[in-house]
């Protein structure tokens, strides 16, 4: 049977779907498109009336302000780009340190979620209801405007072990880098070396003899015996550490590292409020293991941690992995809401490159180009993982 | 021989019946660790609720927050237009007609008496927690006896109701709005003697956080379905486009959606339009909501079994009438305990308004703690609204929840 035409099949074309598809696309993209011009060109002509038309080139120009945390080399005389680079890595700083620790802490919750025990089954599930129910922002100012802004101040630091705690910050016993410091992340980066080809050999083995040995647990170890060994085999050690002590005077602690209010309640913040929402997902990834499976597992002859490792864990990190992904680009996100509380992140030092320059749309578009970059990489990143552990179905 | 034994030996079968004692050894003390850990927690909790309880009852100064009640409900909206009266009763019109239809649908559709015990709980609660000035508290008892009386009227001609009590709800809101807002003198001058217009610039405090949020969700709702079947659409145009649009709204923090809103949208208008900071944030809310909004609905989507395509199909529907009459009313249907909670999360992101400079529940209080007279009262007004949002996504999440048990969401 030949493919009938519409004049054949007697459909009039505005009632054949296949033209009415086609219709319908176009309509939409010129739509689409049409309302697109209109703001650009409306943009364009406020733009021109205001004097500022669109180019990058204000990113050269000196800053001229100064920004409290940076993680490389920046002054005044330093250019925009230059000050939103200390911003991106900002951002970057506290998002990783947010995600590790809230992942410790959000597995923990987890797990007290699940606890037979009544009272921390009970801390835990209060802990989830209260970060849930309250915006994260409120939580934010409130954790650093009536928390850490109101330590004591220097001299009246609270001591908790070496950390002193006070207004003008944290201060954590910190180790300075010796001569032989470089040396040290050689020799740490030969133990990398070490590791993955033990990691190889040990794989190979366990492959030719059907007992696959414990590998994620040797090559952290034999990493952690390289680092100790060359600790010690160096002539100095690579770090000496100093310790935070109370100033006989002025109003800054001497030694150690002083991590300020505003980086301090904004990290803590975040895994505070993150770790509640991790501790649903894991809570969930482990009761979605079906009761079966561990029984199955007894039942084999595995014992208890081999069930963990071998039978649980496996399921249920499928089961945890999106979820938690997207619980870490919101982490990510989250850290924008910096800007209330002073730290400065992206949008902080975006704002006052706004205020300067006056360039809003061009940074606004930079801004949102590096949010969605982050988030890109992270879920490819995360489908890759997720693609390697999931369910290989037969 | 052993074979007969005494029977004052045998001991008892172990009691069914659970001892506040027993309890305790079997779900606090059962192993040595969980002992350990029950220790550590109630440590926990005895230093926490200590420190708390000591600061609430002698360093903390509450009188920050019966001064400024006002702000935290309405902001400033308006006590005052000059020849005008107090405007806030506008306020409580609002309030008295949701009290009226809430009762009215309990009436309807649930019927059971519960709500009169809610409301007989929550109301004196609501009037004892909060420093309320007797006028106020006269208000609340008086919104509890409306809504009790409509729940009464609801049940009583529950049949009859039903569809009146629909549309009711679905003009609710823009009646709400228009009574908030007032009514502009080009339209009815005698109208516009007795609802005077209030810009939105003057709408704040809570009012603007639920105001910003229920505009989020309802403006949102239409564009977020259409997204949703764009992204679910064969024709490659419609889907690369919804794709696109929420990818990027999913990939940027709703903050910079917001600088967008304040800084670009002015130009992104003709020259003579500039809408106030207001709408502008409420068009960002709108834009971020139906991205979010959009992939709820494509859950509910893709729940929709291919038998239903197909039969209707079969019964003759086009493309445009099955998604109208077969697979959107069932899809729409498993997603609204999904949309509740969307709405509960949209509330709560409203807070982020007052970054960009509007005045809503965070907003205030930012403004009230910079208030000399009330300086250093962080933790108290923080606290203070922390509990409104508490309550108020608490109280809506049991909704959902009940909501979810009584359309039977998950059990077909």
């Amino acid at each position: 049977m030949s493919a009938q035409t519409p004049e054949q099949s007697g459909i009039p074309f505005w009632r054949d779907e296949r033209y009415l598809n086609v219709l319908a696309q176009i309509l939409v993209f010129a739509l689409v498109a049409g309302l697109l011009y209109s703001l650009w060109y409306n943009m364009n002509r406020s733009l021109e009336a205001l004097g500022l038309p669109l180019s990058l080139k204000f990113l050269k120009i000196n800053a001229s302000f100064d920004i409290g945390e940076k993680l490389i080399s920046y002054g005044r005389e330093d250019t925009y780009l230059r000050a939103y680079l200390v911003g991106v890595l900002n951002t970057i700083q506290v998002a990783v340190l947010g995600v590790i620790f809230a992942t410790i802490l959000g597995t923990i919750i987890g797990v007290a979620r699940l606890s037979t025990n009544w009272i921390v089954n009970r801390l835990a599930t209060w802990y989830v209801e209260l970060f849930r129910n309250i915006p994260l922002l409120v939580f934010l100012i409130f954790w650093y405007q009536g928390v850490f802004l109101k330590f004591p101040d220097v001299r009246n630091a609270i001591q908790v072990g070496g950390v002193y705690l006070s207004q003008r910050g944290i201060a954590f016993p910190w180790g300075i880098p010796t001569d032989t410091f470089r040396t040290y992340l050689y020799i740490l980066g030969f133990g990398v070396v070490v590791s993955i080809i033990a990691a190889v050999l040990m794989y190979r083995q366990g492959q030719k003899t059907g007992r696959m040995p414990l590998i994620s647990l040797w090559v952290p170890l034999i990493w952690l015996v390289t680092g100790v060994i060359g600790w010690f085999v160096l002539p100095q050690a690579p770090l000496t550490f100093t310790y935070p002590q109370l100033p006989e005077k002025g109003f800054n602690i001497i030694g150690g590292r002083v991590f300020s209010p505003e980086f301090m309640a904004l990290l803590s913040g975040l895994v505070l409020y993150t770790a509640a929402f991790i501790g649903e997902v894991v809570r969930a990834g482990i009761q979605a293991v079906s009761k079966g499976q561990v029984e199955a597992a007894r039942a084999l002859g595995l014992n208890g941690f081999q069930t963990l490792r071998l039978v649980v864990f496996p399921q249920a990190l499928r089961v945890i992995v999106p979820p938690l992904t997207s619980q870490y680009l919101n982490l990510t996100k989250n850290s924008s809401l910096a800007i209330a509380i002073g730290y400065p992140d992206i949008v902080h030092v975006y704002g006052t490159i706004i205020n300067q320059s006056g360039r809003a749309v061009e940074m606004t578009a930079i801004m949102m180009a590096t949010y969605l970059t982050f988030s890109l990489l992270t879920s490819a990143f995360m489908n890759w993982y997720n693609k390697r552990i999931r369910l290989v179905e037969r | 021989m052993t074979s007969v034994t005494n029977q004052r030996d045998v001991l008892p079968p172990p009691s069914e019946r659970s001892t506040a004692l027993g309890w305790v050894l079997k779900n606090l003390l059962n192993t040595w660790y969980n002992s350990l850990l029950t220790l550590a927690a109630l440590a926990i909790l005895f230093l926490i609720l200590r420190g708390a309880i000591t600061w609430a009852f002698t360093t903390a100064r509450w009188a920050v927050i019966p001064a400024n009640l006002r702000l935290f409900f309405v902001g400033q909206y308006p006590s005052q237009i000059p020849g005008e009266p107090d405007q806030i009763w506008r306020i409580w019109l609002d309030i008295y007609l949701l009290a009226a239809i809430i009762g009215l649908s309990w009436g309807v559709w649930v019927k059971r008496r519960e709500i009169v015990s809610w409301v007989l709980t929550a109301a004196p609660l609501l009037v004892a927690l909060i420093p309320f000035s007797p006028r106020v508290r006269l208000q609340i008892v008086a919104i509890s006896l409306v809504g009790i009386l409509f729940w009464w009227i609801g049940k009583r001609w529950e049949q009859r109701l039903q569809r009146f009590t629909l549309t009711l709800w679905i003009a609710y809101f823009p009646v709400a709005v228009l009574i908030i807002n007032g009514i502009g003198p080009e339209y009815d001058p005698a109208v516009q003697a007795l609802l005077p217009v209030v810009p939105s610039r003057f709408w704040g405090g809570l009012l603007l956080s639920i105001l910003l949020a229920i505009v989020g969700i309802v403006f949102s709702f239409p564009i977020g379905v259409v997204l949703a079947l764009g992204r679910q659409s064969e024709l490659p145009v419609l889907r690369t486009l919804s794709v696109l649009y929420i990818e990027f709204i999913r990939g940027v923090p709703l903050i910079s959606l917001l600088f967008m809103g304040q800084v670009m949208l002015p130009l992104f208008m003709p020259p003579n339009v500039n809408p106030d900071r207001v709408v502008r944030a409420m068009v960002a809310i709108v834009m971020f909501a139906a991205a979010y909004l959009a992939e709820n609905v494509r859950g509910g989507l893709q729940a929709i079994s291919k038998g239903q395509y197909e039969a209707a199909y079969a019964l003759g529907l086009n493309g445009f009438q099955t998604m109208l009459y077969i697979v959107l009313p069932q899809a729409l249907r498993t997603v609204i305990p999904v949309l509740v909670g969307q709405f509960i999360a949209l509330f709560k992101d409203t807070s982020l308004v007052a970054i960009v400079g509007l005045l809503d529940l965070l907003g205030i209080a930012r403004s009230v703690i910079a208030n000399p007279k009330f300086i250093g009262t962080q933790r108290e007004v923080f606290l203070f609204i922390s509990l409104f949002y508490f309550v108020f996504s608490y109280a809506l999440s049991y909704a959902s929840r009940r909501l979810e048990t009584a359309l039977g969401v998950g059990q077909r």
